[in-house]
């Protein structure tokens, strides 16, 4: 499980845990019912206060991504809830702003904005 | 790590010191309690090691109280230094003994003692026991003040500046004995230092003093959820040297202004949304925002045009 953490993005290093568990569920680098790092060992590893740790996995476990076995460690989900509709907008919406007031920066007008993001979508793809 | 019950470790209410000349603290209230990372950071000379020395029964209270573990560290000394494992900058420790021999003198001052744990911590650390402590480098001085620290497995571990000097593999070990200590039973850490990054990341409660006072304190998580850069333009009209403060000072929660070629830089601490509106308010468009790293807050507030105290 290679969870890394940018110190200086300010987002917080239990969003940061989460996000990136699900990163990980999602393209399927962490399969159903296989067990992740426990607490201590992930705290060790990331030299970051275990309180954090737990907490992104008690968040985790409440949306269903991961569940626990008592005394047994935490297991990820079988088929977990997809990313909500107002959680995939804030997480996309925080992108565009960013992305919005660079482009005003540059006096790059919103159609030439969306033209770069066709190209770009584009050349994604072939 | 969350233990059932929460205990106070060290409850200190309006502490005050004064050095001669010096206010070395000033109507200092802190409370930490079980399970907590507990982190003071301050430049030289703000009053951590001094607070600390209160915790440990070295200073008497001038004004004001301390309390360790429900009782005065300066009258009853023994029950307070028993249940703490205390690791300062500069580990004062007899040059002329082996390892061997500190270790077993150390142990006899200690009820419990754990050897199997002092010889674990050792073998990580990798230090031999027939060595003298005058040949240890400083880092292998602070790998045996750890080992010191901990092999009473204490309630409370009381760290102050440990990983001044040191190179990042010995900061590791530091780091890697404050996870372990509240991993296990809920046990508190309490430590200075000037390594923001690292106070960052292993920290639940931060405190920040300057010149003997407390400038922030509270949980970790709201600190940096409540810190923002808001960059607004200048206008043609305002002054290199703030002519527009009385418009500043009247926005809440700003903590430094100052202004940036074409723009004003705000450091605010509070709701973002309070500020979006006041600046909305005065016609001035949010050119950019984000949170402040730890670093960030602490030069926000020690320097420039500062408006520090106001919280």
């Amino acid at each position: 499980m290679d969870i890394y953490l940018s110190p200086h993005d300010g987002v917080p290093v239990y969003l940061q845990i989460i996000n990136q568990v699900k990163h990980l569920v999602a393209t399927r680098r962490l399969l159903p019912d296989r067990e992740i790092l426990p607490i201590r060992k992930l705290a060790e590893q990331l030299l970051i206060n275990p309180n954090t740790v737990a907490r992104a996995y008690r968040e985790l476990e409440q949306t269903g991504w991961v569940y626990k076995k008592r005394g047994a460690g935490t297991y990820v989900s079988d088929n977990p809830s997809p990313l909500s509709d107002s959680e995939r907008n804030r997480i996309i919406g925080e992108r565009i702003d960013g992305l919005l007031s660079e482009a005003h920066q540059m006096d790059i007008p919103l159609d030439e904005l969306i033209a770069m993001i066709r190209r770009h979508h584009a050349g994604r793809k072939s | 790590m969350t233990s059932l019950t929460t205990q106070t470790i060290v409850q200190i209410d309006r502490l005050g010191r004064q050095f001669s000349e010096t206010r070395a603290l000033d109507d200092v209230s802190i409370q930490v309690d079980s399970g907590q990372v507990f982190g003071i950071v301050g430049e030289n000379g703000a009053g951590k090691t001094t607070l600390i020395k209160h915790m440990l029964g070295q200073y008497k209270a001038q004004s004001g109280s301390v309390r360790m573990f429900g009782v005065d560290p300066v009258r009853q000394p023994e029950a307070v230094l028993s249940r703490i494992g205390y690791l300062s900058e500069e580990p004062d420790l007899p040059a002329w003994m082996r390892i061997s021999e500190l270790l077993n003198y150390s142990s006899a001052f200690y009820a419990g003692w754990d050897r199997d744990y002092a010889a674990e911590l050792l073998g990580v650390f990798g230090l031999d026991l027939k060595q003298r402590v005058r040949n240890l480098s400083k880092g292998m001085r602070t790998q045996l003040g750890l080992c010191l620290a901990q092999a009473h497995r204490p309630e409370l571990l009381l760290l102050d500046e440990p990983s001044s000097g040191l190179d990042p593999n010995v900061r590791r070990d530091i780091l890697s004995a404050i996870i372990r200590t509240v991993a296990d039973e809920g046990r508190t850490v309490i430590f200075s230092s000037h390594l923001l990054e690292e106070v960052e990341r292993v920290s639940d409660q931060l405190m920040m003093l300057q010149a003997g006072k407390v400038l922030l304190c509270g949980p970790m998580d709201k600190v940096l959820a409540n810190h923002h850069r808001i960059m607004v333009p200048a206008k043609s009209g305002d002054g290199e040297n703030g002519q527009e403060e009385s418009f500043w000072r009247a926005m809440p929660g700003l903590v430094r202004y100052q202004q940036t070629g074409a723009e004003w830089q705000l450091d605010c601490y509070g709701d973002y949304d309070q500020f979006q509106s006041f600046l909305a308010q005065a016609q001035l468009e949010v050119l950019s925002h984000r949170k402040l790293s730890l670093n960030d807050i602490f030069l926000t507030y020690s320097g420039g045009t500062s408006l520090a105290g106001m919280h």
